[in-house]
């Protein structure tokens, strides 16, 4: 009994805060659905829905915008297919109040935000863009976080902890303290504006080192020395006997790696300035700088610029939970 | 094939242990040699000083005629078999045992030949494709052992092999092991904590404490002839008794004295003991060479010691008895005749022609 009492506790106290994790994605994607004058209305939160009147003029009904509404009569706007008041009828018209309906679509989906979101901006490029330069940094923070890793985890040398450590001190630093440092050390490189503004500067994450490390102080030194009388260089142990080893901690570190550069917004859009040059984050920024702010849009872009991630995490997810399992455990 | 020897070999750590001093040793070829003694007695640091896994801080270490201080552990030509296996956990055990010849660059069919060979030998044959995870940890063993023998080196090195294992598995692999030796003729330097495992394989023990070598020897010679205190103790199960006493002189006859007995000690004894006449000694007597007075009076010595039974242990075959007297606690190993009971008088002879005596200040066999 005191078991069910206590699971029951632990999980409600999972479902609230998975609710409240979830929610933002769920008011994301209906956001996303709804059309731009129902978000202003501001009245559906979750299920987008869309109230409106037509007058139906001899079968042809056309959407209008009711001023006043009496028994006999109502005093309506007629509207043409771009919802602007239509030209070819009378500002003012009086109808009968018998034409006039309310429509009520329960759920109305407009899933043309998409395509117009896509269309509006140059989101291929901008994709490629990100899908490159998440790759590039994901293959230099591999490398660097692999030998690092090695070296602080089994090679003997002096400082080697006292290096390490300050290594994880630089965790504590906030990135908007060293972008100015940064930006005026890629100008001096003349790396303003280029690839490799957004790629080399990250190629080196000190947290993948620090998962490396603990992985590799896990494993046990008889395998190190079985491979060197059976006449592994250190570099054909790393290459033979610790990559293979190494796969989940390797996917925990691409996913996070990857995350990290996909939502990367503040460093590229001060970094660069050219629009080819663009990566996603900054690109989903025109819905809401260059143009007035058009939220519906900007969730339907948030929406697809953010699947690939969703997709690579959910079937890395395994991997990524057996490795923070094993973090702790010796043997 | 070769012989290894090991000449003033010291090893000091970084934060100033000294944990292995001036060893030197020669295992002849061919020979099993064992290297026992205590945990942290330096023994393993040694193994891998030989293997070339650990610095040499000071001396020599020569593998046939070579000398293989700064060698790489590869070109020494050894195997090591360590105590975890150290199998490699991503690869299965055709490739665990290939992965050295891999590394040399022999072709697919010598080294599918040689893997056969090593894997019929351990009867391992069956589980050539699966990975370490899926065996027992005896079979885990034998695949260990295979990857030593697929290579065919000069030296087999082993670190604990055994400890791994149950006890009875373990004595199965300590037979194995021998047999694989006579079929090898290699030379085979083997650490163990466990004195049986020393008995029963060697062809010579090197017992190690605090970095040193106490006595390098056969194991019956160490057995019978212990150098000093520390090897006469740790050799043997249960332990040596030991006694302390002084030498008294009546007559012509010399007696051990305790503060709860005297003893007549072994006319052949005399001479060595003269010089310890009313000086304090340490006497050790083992398990076996104690007697129940009831079955076994020893004619030769009549003195008997009466003592207090404390705890009774039949193991079937024998009893072990530890025995009490005031001052004095002794461990015998009884035949299984009639059981003494708990807490009840029993009287003892000890066989005094196998009687050790000790200096209490050098701790050196002096008989």
């Amino acid at each position: 009994m005191k078991n069910i009492f206590s699971n029951s506790i632990v999980y409600l106290f999972l479902i609230f805060f998975g609710i409240m994790m979830i929610l933002p994605f769920i008011w994301m994607i209906s956001t996303s659905l709804m059309s731009q004058a129902e978000f202003n209305k501001n009245e559906s939160v979750f299920i987008p829905k869309e109230e409106y009147y037509v007058w139906n003029e001899n079968g042809k009904e056309h959407r209008i915008i009711l001023v006043q509404q009496k028994e006999e009569h109502s005093i309506i706007h007629v509207l043409d297919e771009n919802l602007q008041i239509s030209k070819d009828y009378p500002e003012y018209m009086s109808v009968p109040s018998s034409q006039v309906k309310l429509i009520k679509k329960v759920p109305s989906f407009h899933w043309e935000n998409y395509v117009t979101a896509f269309k509006k901006v140059p989101f291929a490029r901008y994709f490629t863009n990100t899908i490159f330069v998440s790759l590039m940094t994901l293959i230099g923070v591999l490398i660097t976080s692999f030998l690092a890793a090695y070296a602080f985890a089994r090679l003997e040398f002096k400082g080697r902890d006292l290096i390490f450590y300050l290594f994880l001190s630089m965790m504590m630093v906030p990135e908007p303290i060293y972008i100015i440092s940064s930006y005026m050390m890629l100008d001096k490189f003349n790396w303003l504006d280029t690839y490799q503004a957004l790629i080399v500067p990250w190629c080196v994450n000190i947290f993948t080192i620090f998962l490396f490390r603990q992985h590799f102080k896990s494993l046990p030194q008889e395998l190190f020395d079985a491979a060197a009388i059976d006449g592994c260089s250190i570099f054909g142990m790393l290459w033979r006997i610790v990559l293979p080893l190494s796969k989940s901690v390797i996917a925990t570190a691409s996913v996070f790696s990857l995350i990290g550069s996909w939502n990367s917004f503040m460093w590229p859009l001060v970094m660069t300035d050219r629009p080819e040059l663009r990566v996603l984050q900054v690109g989903l920024s025109y819905f809401s700088q260059e143009a007035s702010t058009q939220t519906t849009l900007l969730m339907a872009a948030s929406t697809f610029s953010i699947l690939p991630i969703l997709i690579i995490f959910f079937f890395a997810q395994k991997q990524i939970i057996a490795s923070y399992a094993k973090a702790g455990l010796k043997d | 094939m070769a012989r290894v020897e090991v000449q003033k070999l010291n090893k000091i750590y970084d934060n100033s242990v000294h944990a292995v001093k001036d060893v030197s040793f020669e295992a002849e070829d061919k020979e099993f040699m064992v290297l026992v003694g205590p945990s942290g007695c330096g023994k393993s640091t040694v193994l891998r000083m030989i293997a070339g896994l650990e610095e040499i801080t000071s001396g020599n270490i020569w593998i046939g005629d070579k000398l293989v201080n700064n060698v790489p552990p590869k070109d020494r030509d050894i195997a090591m078999v360590f105590q975890n296996y150290a199998l490699y956990p991503h690869m299965t055990v055709f490739d665990n045992m290939a992965f050295a010849l891999k590394l040399r660059g022999e072709d697919k069919q010598t080294i599918k030949k040689k893997v056969q060979h090593a894997a019929e030998l351990l009867g391992i044959q069956d589980l050539l494709k699966r990975k370490p995870a899926q065996l027992s940890g005896g079979q885990r063993q034998r695949v260990a052992l295979g990857r030593a023998i697929v290579r065919n080196p000069k030296v087999f090195l082993f670190d604990e092999p055994l400890s791994n294992l149950d006890a009875k598995l373990r004595v199965a692999m300590r037979s194995e092991i021998v047999k694989l030796h006579k079929q090898l003729a290699n030379t085979m330097i083997y650490v163990t904590h466990d004195q049986v495992e020393a008995m029963t394989m060697a062809n010579r023990i090197a017992v190690m404490k605090d970095g040193v070598i106490h006595q390098i020897d056969t194991p019956l010679n160490i057995y019978n002839h212990p150098a000093n205190i520390f090897v006469a103790g740790f050799i043997g199960s249960p332990a040596i008794n030991m006694v302390e006493g002084k030498i008294e002189s009546e007559g012509s006859d010399l007696f051990f004295s305790s503060n709860d007995f005297k003893i007549k000690i072994y006319p052949k004894h005399k001479k060595m003991l003269q010089s310890y006449i009313n000086k304090p000694i340490i006497m050790g007597i083992r398990p076996e060479d104690i007697y129940d007075a009831r079955y076994d009076s020893m004619a030769e010595f009549p003195q008997q010691i009466e003592t207090i039974c404390d705890i009774v242990e039949p193991l079937g075959s024998e009893y072990h008895v530890v025995l009490t007297t005031p001052h004095n606690i002794f461990t015998a190993r009884l035949e299984p005749k009639e059981l003494p009971k708990m807490n009840e008088e029993l009287t003892i002879s000890l066989n005094m022609l196998k009687a050790h005596y000790f200096d209490p200040e050098t701790e050196v066999c002096l008989v």
